[in-house]
């Protein structure tokens, strides 16, 4: 009788061995299936993950709050440790601006006296949406941002991603109540930038780490360190002269550029549609958009 | 005797802590918390979770569990999709195959061995990843999130230990 019984049960023991083997081939092969899939129909994945991403979006919008007070409160630690320094820095920084601004308006009259006479036609005002970063999956691997804001919201693939005026990277990514936003950090981000003041043509790119590579850089290659670089006008997704970074350390056909904004201090970013290269405006949602600076020409 | 309803769906809520709460390191592993660096280290936390539940609950989070968590990872944090559900099958698998040696040991030995298979895990998620994007990736910043992934091992070992305590001491 109980020999009987433990035979049944070695059976089963082993039965459920079978079926735990042939469950494990089973998803070996699914996850190499999927890897091909990603490969050869990016399309599809990108529409998959997209829809994923957009059921988990609430939940990350619900704990973006409790995030963004543990973020608060590392700022809080960070600028504390940095308050001296920071003042110093600050001071020397609003003497030089006062020059700079006394300069500014100097020019900004000339050019308006100059547009005047040239009768010329200025930029139309871009499209923007200010949304709240709610989810950050930078790894070794790659460098991107979850955003609150979707195709519900007027967001398109390509649109720039500022922080204050600093460029800070572009979506690759859009679901109906949330979007991917890649950094410029990502290994897989080129974008064509310039020199401002050489104007020379260069690809930064990223290296999924903090600083950004600076290669092919095109005609004058003198670099320095300290060169603030800037997005230029040949890709034509982005406008010309959105700071990125200064150039902080050169070498051999290549240079190094530090960011002036660290995707870590992201809480709020600003995706903006300048109606170039082809990319889609924004449709008018309910007061979410707004042109910026309405009354200026 | 048959429990009660209620009482069987305490066990049944008590037995989703492991899943559930793997679950909860990925989606913690993407949270802005706005420190340096953390975004590197998180992803790495449900491998631990994976590892310690295959050696002592792995009636509760099986092969096929790790590969859910592992999909979800690459879903959310972008990588290539099948390259985190397939490490984490893997570490599941070989782990939970093991484990009658791990039992008895010290966490010395859970410790070296997790170093062993981490080491493992951290090299193939590189290899496909490369291989997938087509493009190397930099080896060192995949070398200092393995260093940090061990080096956080003791500290995850035991607040999962007290959540195994304190909800699966007799379930």
């Amino acid at each position: 009788m109980r020999s009987k019984a433990s035979g049944a049960m070695g059976r089963l023991a082993t039965a459920r061995q079978t079926v735990q083997r042939f469950a494990f081939v089973l998803l070996l092969a699914l996850a190499f299936f999927l890897m091909i899939l990603g490969r050869a129909d990016s399309a599809l994945v990108d529409r998959v993950r997209a829809a994923v991403v957009d059921t988990v979006a609430p939940v990350f919008h619900a704990l973006a709050r409790p995030a963004g007070a543990v973020a608060d409160v590392a700022h809080q630690i960070r600028d504390l440790a940095n308050l001296r320094a920071d003042n110093v820095r600050l001071r020397e920084e609003n003497a030089r601006l006062l020059r700079w601004e006394t300069v500014a308006r100097h020019l900004e009259d000339e050019n308006e006296i100059l547009r005047n006479q040239l009768n010329y036609v200025p930029d139309p005002d871009p499209a923007y949406l200010t949304t709240r970063v709610i989810g950050d999956m930078g790894s070794a691997y790659g460098q991107s941002m979850l955003l609150g804001a979707g195709a519900r919201n007027g967001v398109r693939k390509g649109q720039a991603v500022l922080s204050g005026q600093t460029l800070v990277g572009y979506i690759s990514n859009v679901g109906r109540r949330s979007s991917r936003l890649l950094l410029l950090s990502d290994i897989n981000a080129h974008i064509p930038v310039m020199i401002e003041s050489t104007h020379a043509r260069a690809i930064l790119s990223g290296d999924n780490r903090t600083r950004l590579r600076l290669s092919y850089v095109a005609g004058d290659p003198t670099l320095r360190i300290g060169d603030r670089v800037v997005t230029s006008v040949s890709g034509g997704a982005f406008p010309p002269g959105l700071p990125i970074g200064v150039i902080s350390a050169v070498g051999d056909h290549v240079a190094w550029v530090s960011p002036y904004v660290h995707h870590y201090q992201l809480q709020y970013v600003t995706i903006v549609d300048y109606g170039l290269g082809g990319i889609q405006t924004f449709p008018d949602t309910a007061g979410k958009l707004h042109r910026r600076g309405g009354g200026r020409r | 005797m048959k429990p009660s309803p209620w009482v069987r769906m305490d066990i049944w809520v008590r037995h989703l802590v492991p899943f559930g709460m793997t679950m909860g390191l990925v989606l913690l592993s993407v949270m802005p918390v706005g420190l340096p660096g953390y975004a590197r280290i998180a992803p790495m936390l449900p491998v631990m979770a994976v590892y310690y539940w295959a050696i002592y609950r792995p009636d509760l989070l099986p092969a096929w569990a790790a590969f859910a968590i592992g999909l979800l990872a690459d879903i959310l944090a972008g990588t290539p999709l099948g390259v985190n559900a397939l490490v984490l099958l893997l570490v599941q698998s070989v782990t939970a195959s093991q484990r009658r040696f791990f039992l008895a040991k010290s966490f010395l030995v859970a410790w070296w061995a997790f170093a062993i298979l981490a080491a493992g895990a951290v090299g193939l998620s590189w290899l496909l990843v490369s291989l997938l994007d087509g493009r190397l990736i930099g080896l060192g910043s995949v070398a200092v999130e393995y260093v940090v992934m061990v080096g956080l091992f003791p500290v995850l070992t035991r607040l999962l230990a007290q959540m195994q305590l304190a909800f699966l001491k007799d379930v």
